[in-house]
């Protein structure tokens, strides 16, 4: 799908921001294009993929899986092995190479989880351009690994105090200071989300992914996957995946949000499947809103999932039916933690493991001749201090 | 003529320059609001603009930000703040301005939002995020309803973008001082009046300056640039500065006073 002039999907996307921040962004439209265009530009991407992030990453059979649920067999696309541990480092090291190009200094960003700032700061680590990372003070207390990383790379981490102090705010915040900034900052969104150009540039940096697994699977097939599977929070690693396969119908899409506490309890980040069309972050899509309109607060044990919007894509492909958007609880997210560890050898982030156990579900109503590829979009160390309070120390459940 | 197009027939005439002032619907209350109002058009407000809170508005800054999540906690929704404004129409005749984020109005139904807050009493309405080129689905909408379409421009926008401002901007236009978000300090006269300027050329429509005016001084520097000045946050900070809300609106009478001697050389 390739967005309109002005990044709309539909009815969805487009730049819902103060006019400060427009020229700005269409600059950044034009500059996309043509670095794109620029068989250099791809060049030095391609090598800082695959000298510094280290791609392509593994299409993993997992085997183990596959025979525990006795349905489809179950391929693990591992952006948990990238440097920095997640998928996000595709898309920050594209865009420093863009801010380099557009001689910006300095960057910044939003971050949920913390994966995000860390692939920013490590980044701007590699390119020599100063960093502030805005983070909600709810997640630098549950990501405080990801916190001294981001300091250990000499990024500077600014709590956010205001609102629910979690990536919706850590974002808006993060806008706030790019629209006094706007002239020698650029600002590293972290997601498919945000005001165009955004949603359509994360995604190219990001389409890697699937366009990988793509030639994996049919060397290891010979076919294309059945389906595929990723965790849904802005969107950035399903869009990755989903983007290079959204023309080849056979392949069933599956995006995953967070059910938190269950979708009928209100405490959860699901905007796909309970949300209402409205406005967050300069995008028109589905966000989660009370009856007035006001955003609501969300809930998911996966600070990266913890977000009451979703990328303008994604509500594209959701009314033209081209993927499905399930959720996981909390709950059944730990369980497929607790699983993908002991039976595969791979703690997997929580918002994978909400992938991971909608996978599992899906793959037992397949046929075992079918096969599905679950997005591992990054890797478990920052949660363990989390799981290690649920699971206790034992690493088994109570 | 619309209220706002009178009221700059009537500045004109007496060689005077507008002042706008920025109100929360709902901060301290709603029945504070309708006080609060009057007290801005008795001393001398030609133009209130009253901000629906909004639990994330991304161009304002920590003043306007906290009043926004105060008159949510206390209860304001968009529907109360307009049968407020039901309320203040039948002892105020101020032009009035709906300041509101775009996702409040496509969630009210934009059609019907642009006709209720008409009915309400509303004279025009500023979108913030809502840029000229995603102003298309709520033109038509407001126009229908009679509203004013007050859009902003800013330091970043250049004449190209300006100019398709201007050609849709009514009521009057609203251009940003600083490239920032509200509530900051330093906002420099000399460094728009060539933006208005150029704005001016394009259009009849009055161009405004808001953002970072604060002080008497400040507001009679823009005023002698502009067609007048918007203050907002300062508003807002006289309005907390008090102890007991009753005293709110003399306060704010007093200091919309001293800011319309200001810009009136007095
Ligand atoms: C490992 C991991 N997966 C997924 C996400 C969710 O983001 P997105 O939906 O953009 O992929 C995050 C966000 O922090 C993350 O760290």
């Amino acid at each position: 799908m390739t967005p309109d002039e002005q990044g709309h999907f539909g009815v969805y996307g487009g730049r819902y921001v103060i006019e400060t921040l427009m020229p700005a962004l269409e600059a950044l439209d034009r500059e996309f294009e043509q670095a794109m265009a620029s068989p250099e530009f791809r060049k030095l991407l391609d090598r800082y993929r695959s000298t510094y992030i280290g791609r392509p990453t593994p299409l993993y059979f997992a085997k183990g899986l596959t025979e525990k649920v006795g349905g489809a067999r179950i391929y693990l696309k591992r952006e948990d092995l990238n440097h920095t541990g997640a998928h996000k480092i595709n898309n920050t090291v594209g865009q420093a190479l863009l801010a380099v190009r557009m001689k910006k200094k300095r960057v910044i960003a939003e971050t949920g989880a913390g994966q995000h700032g860390v692939a920013t700061a490590t980044a701007a680590a590699l390119f020599g351009l100063k960093c502030d990372v805005f983070m909600g003070a709810v997640d630098m207390e549950r990501q405080k690994l990801n916190v001294f990383r981001m300091k250990m790379l000499g990024a500077n981490v600014i709590p956010v105090t205001s609102g629910t102090k979690t990536l919706k705010d850590a974002m808006s915040e993060a806008i706030r200071n790019w629209i006094g900034t706007v002239r020698e900052t650029h600002y590293i969104v972290g997601t498919v989300a945000g005001p165009a150009p955004f949603p359509k540039i994360v995604r190219e940096f990001q389409a890697v992914i699937g366009e990988e697994t793509k030639l994996q699977m049919l060397v290891k097939e010979g076919a294309l996957p059945d389906a595929l599977v990723a965790c849904v929070g802005g969107g950035s690693n399903a869009m990755g995946l989903f983007h290079p396969f959204h023309d080849d119908a056979t392949v069933a899409l599956y995006g995953v949000e967070a059910a938190g506490d269950g979708l009928s309890t209100g405490r959860h980040g699901a905007p796909l499947n309970r949300g209402k069309v409205g406005v967050l972050h300069g995008a028109k899509s589905y966000v989660m809103l009370d009856a007035d309109g006001q955003v609501m607060e969300t809930h998911s044990i996966s600070a990266g999932l913890d977000y009451p919007g979703v990328g303008p894509e994604h509500s594209y492909y959701k009314d033209t039916k081209r993927a499905i958007y399930g959720a996981i609880t909390d709950k059944e997210a730990l369980k497929a933690f607790e699983t993908l560890a002991k039976v595969e050898g791979i703690i997997p982030a929580f918002e994978s493991a909400h992938a991971v156990a909608y996978a599992l579900k899906l793959a037992k109503k397949m046929k075992k001749n079918q096969s599905l590829v679950v997005c591992l979009s990054g890797r478990g160390d920052k949660d363990v201090e989390v799981a290690q309070r649920y699971f206790g120390d034992g690493g088994e459940r109570p | 003529m619309s209220r706002i197009d009178q009221a700059f027939t009537r500045l004109r005439g007496g060689k005077r320059k507008a002042l706008t002032i920025f109100l929360t619907a709902g901060d301290p209350s709603l029945a504070r609001t309708v006080d609060l109002v009057k007290a801005a058009a008795d001393n001398g407000a030609d133009i209130v603009e009253l901000g629906l809170p909004f639990s994330d508005p991304l161009a304002d800054g920590p003043v306007i930000q906290e009043s926004f999540l105060r008159a949510i906690a206390g209860g304001t929704n968009v529907i109360k703040s307009l049968a407020m404004v039901e309320r203040l129409r039948i002892s105020c005749d101020v032009p009035l301005v709906a300041m509101l984020a775009s996702t409040l109005v496509i969630n009210h139904g934009t059609p019907r939002f642009m006709k209720d807050a008409a009915a309400a009493g509303f004279d025009g309405i500023i979108i913030p995020d809502a840029p000229v080129d995603e102003y298309d689905e709520f033109l038509e909408p407001a126009r229908k309803a009679g509203l004013d379409t007050i859009l902003l421009a800013a330091p970043t926008s250049g004449p190209a973008r300006m100019k398709r401002i201007a050609a849709i901007s009514t009521g009057f236009l609203y251009y940003i001082n600083v490239t920032g978000v509200t509530g900051g300090a330093d906002a420099k006269p000399a460094s728009i009046a060539k933006d208005v300027k150029t704005l001016k050329g394009m259009t009849k429509t009055p161009v405004l300056a808001g953002f970072g005016i604060s002080t008497p001084a400040q507001a009679k520097a823009f005023a002698a640039v502009a067609d007048g000045i918007i203050i907002g946050s300062q508003a807002m900070r006289v309005i907390r500065s008090v102890k007991r809300t009753a005293d709110a609106p003399a306060a704010l009478g007093a200091f919309v006073r001293s800011v319309r001697n200001g810009m009136d050389g007095r």
